[in-house]
């Protein structure tokens, strides 16, 4: 019999029970919640007269809809009445509930999947879930971190546990050392563009090799957050020294003995040498170059350095569908992509707002200016990343050229809130989605990393961060 | 939840691949704390111009098509955001049933959970389903029981679906009611843990 992989040994330390029909009851370590996905899931509970099963294994943080400026005004001067409406529903039943909640306005409200990290919350070989798609975030951790829907956000708090059938196995080697401007971002653009948005439908997907060990934790959250746009269940990278070291000391990490006894547990969630998987992919990283996406998928990805599809190289089904997303991103067939000019920048979202982003982002931003065309906006993924950057002076690195220096929340990602492209309008975003109108409607993203972004905002059109050293 | 046995309706051929959860119901939809009503969001971008007035052309306003109950895409459906509200748009609009290639895992979930059944076809099958869907009045049936889908030449698939799934679509289950029949087992299993992972249990 073959060993176990690291997704199998998570998910036989936390199965209750399984059926006949091969379906499990399945523990959640950490349910983090937040005030779009869960009210009907609130009002469910309260209609069955269901209590919260583990309120101290529940995080609330209010995020999707926050304003990113005037926050310490607080919820009553949000403005959309239905946005407050919204986080006022969840105030009252994290309150009547007994669940921790960080509040707008709080240091240590932010985007849930920085802040589960940031306060120690997240911790590997648990089971996580929240009622967001990009809970993929947590598998840096080596964690089993997944996106539900709100009736499963219910299932959840009423019972501590999800119904759900094993997924496959994937494992996807990162091999070779990136070259400078080169990094997670990159690294998932390129399997997202190789593999496509469905190829990971069914399965968990581990991440291996030398590239990923070499990667900051910053980085390993950056590549799981865009596994679910490869259509997989979750992401893995499984725990080290680097996990270790940057949970050690967080609020809610184990502290003393605890700590000890914690890491050896932690230290058994790696696979096994014979593990068996489903399927294996190999990317190798050493000739990858800075890669954007040009259309409205993100498997619509192009190197830096290449040209838009013309829709004449393809097969009618597939033509038509390139047209179709030429068309809406005004882009000309065959164009080089560094020749589109960009109106915005986004840097910010769970995929790119900690503090290694703002780095690589001030970087290039630094005694630099934003072409004069160009409304350029940075919101951190937190609080405490904000108070971090501002003690690094990146806010002044950031202002000097001309970048507007927000406050925490998921922002322009998903223009919940006010933050949001016009029609038309181009973007340079270190988002995750680059559908149709995701940013605001008819607004046309490119997706790229913080540098990249940075480097967009400089020039005033896509550029390649190379040519900034 | 509402059972789901047998469907004979209308079907309404979306010829789109990857339609992920933003272009189902757009973002300005979410901020409600309801369940129901979703319907007004379905499709927003493409059947509503930026203004608010009717867009010509969109399939589920076609006449042809009014009162479909099944939507036939392309492939890859539902891909994106986790959010329930897609599902329940579909279901608020009267769509009772999507046929696609392949759908992604969140959405696929969130279907079951709402007594919308979505069904896998190989891409031949689908390209011919949606070929008599573009002939316009016909209905199809679909067969929870028999897992069967026939279309108005009377040409009939099969399709898979976990029978754990079936049998509470069928019924219309209570998953939580069901789930919190095996309390002692979840109780056991976090005695466990908590002796295993004292740390888990101590101060937040």
């Amino acid at each position: 019999m073959s060993g176990k992989t690291l997704y199998d040994k998570i998910w036989d330390a936390h199965v209750v029970s399984t059926d006949a029909n091969g379906e499990s009851i399945l523990y959640i370590d950490l349910h983090l919640i937040h005030e779009v996905t869960t009210p009907q899931a609130f009002a469910g509970l309260r209609a069955a007269h269901r209590p919260v099963r583990r309120p101290d294994r529940t995080l609330a943080v209010a995020d999707h809809n926050t304003p990113t400026e005037g926050q310490a005004l607080g919820v009553g001067a949000v403005a959309d009445e239905e946005a407050r409406a919204q986080l006022q529903a969840l105030e009252r039943n994290v309150k009547a509930n007994g669940i921790e909640f960080l509040p707008m306005g709080d240091p240590r409200n932010g985007i849930v999947h920085v802040v589960g990290p940031e306060q120690g919350r997240t911790q590997p070989g648990m089971t996580i879930v929240c009622g967001d798609s990009h809970t993929s975030t947590h598998g840096a951790f080596g964690s089993l971190a997944q996106g539900i829907g709100t009736s499963e956000v219910e299932h959840v708090l009423a019972t501590q546990t999800l119904r759900q059938m094993k997924s496959k196995n994937m494992r996807v080697a990162f091999t070779g050392t990136p070259a400078p401007g080169v990094g997670a971002k990159d690294f998932a653009l390129a399997l997202i563009g190789r593999i496509g948005t469905s190829g990971g439908t069914g399965h968990v997907i581990e991440y291996t090799g030398e590239a990923i060990r070499a990667l900051s934790m910053e980085g390993r959250m950056t590549l799981c957050n865009l596994t679910i746009e490869a259509g997989a269940r979750a992401g893995l990278v499984a725990p080290d020294e680097t996990t270790f070291a940057y949970v050690m000391g967080r609020p809610s990490a184990p502290k003393g003995a605890a700590w000890d006894m914690a890491v050896s547990h932690w230290k058994t969630f790696v696979s096994d040498p014979d593990a068996r998987f489903d399927s294996e992919i190999t990317v190798d990283v050493s000739a990858l170059p800075p890669t954007v996406t040009w259309g409205t998928s993100p498997e619509d990805v192009v190197a830096i350095d290449g040209r838009v599809p013309d829709p004449a190289d393809f097969a009618e089904e597939k033509a038509t569908a390139i047209q179709r997303a030429l068309d809406y991103m005004g882009l000309t067939p065959g164009q080089r992509i560094d020749e589109a000019r960009v109106d915005r920048v986004f840097i910010g979202s769970c995929t790119n707002s900690r503090i290694e982003d703002l780095r690589a982002a001030a970087a290039v931003a630094a005694g630099r200016k934003v072409a004069a065309h160009v409304s350029a906006m940075i919101v951190p993924g937190s609080g405490l990343v904000k108070e971090q950057a501002e003690s690094e002076g990146l806010d002044v690195i950031f202002r000097e050229a001309g970048f507007d220096w927000r406050e925490p929340g998921c922002s322009m990602c998903l223009g919940m809130n006010p933050d949001r492209l016009a029609p038309g309008e181009r973007c340079a975003s270190t988002s995750n989605r680059n559908f149709e109108g995701r940013q605001g409607r008819g607004g046309r993203t490119h997706l790229m990393s913080p540098a990249m972004a940075a480097a967009a905002a400089i020039a005033g059109r896509i550029a390649d961060v190379r040519e900034f050293g | 939840m509402t059972p789901f046995t047998r469907l004979d309706a209308k079907a309404a051929p979306l010829d789109v691949a990857n339609v992920d959860t933003d272009q189902i119901i757009p973002k300005q939809f979410l901020k409600t704390v309801d369940r129901e009503g979703l319907a007004r969001g379905l499709f927003y971008d493409m059947r509503f111009e930026v203004d608010g007035s009717p867009r010509a052309g969109f399939v589920l306003d076609d006449p042809a098509f009014k009162g479909a109950q099944v939507l036939i895409a392309g492939d890859n459906f539902g891909c994106g955001s986790s959010r329930e509200h897609a599902p329940w748009a579909l279901l608020d609009f009267g769509i009772r049933c999507v046929i696609s290639t392949s759908f992604a895992d969140i959405f696929y979930n969130n279907c079951f959970q709402n007594g919308l059944l979505p069904i896998a076809l190989p891409r031949d099958q689908v390209r011919a389903l949606m070929g008599e869907a573009k002939g316009g009045n016909h209905v199809f049936s679909v067969d929870l029981e028999t897992q069967t889908v026939t279309a108005p030449s009377g040409q009939t698939f099969h399709f898979d679906i976990d029978p754990g799934r079936k049998e509470k679509m069928l019924g219309g289950l209570d998953a939580i009611g069901e789930t919190l029949q095996a309390a002692d087992d979840i109780s056991a299993y976090e005695a466990r843990r908590a002796l295993d992972q004292p740390w888990l249990e101590a101060a937040r």
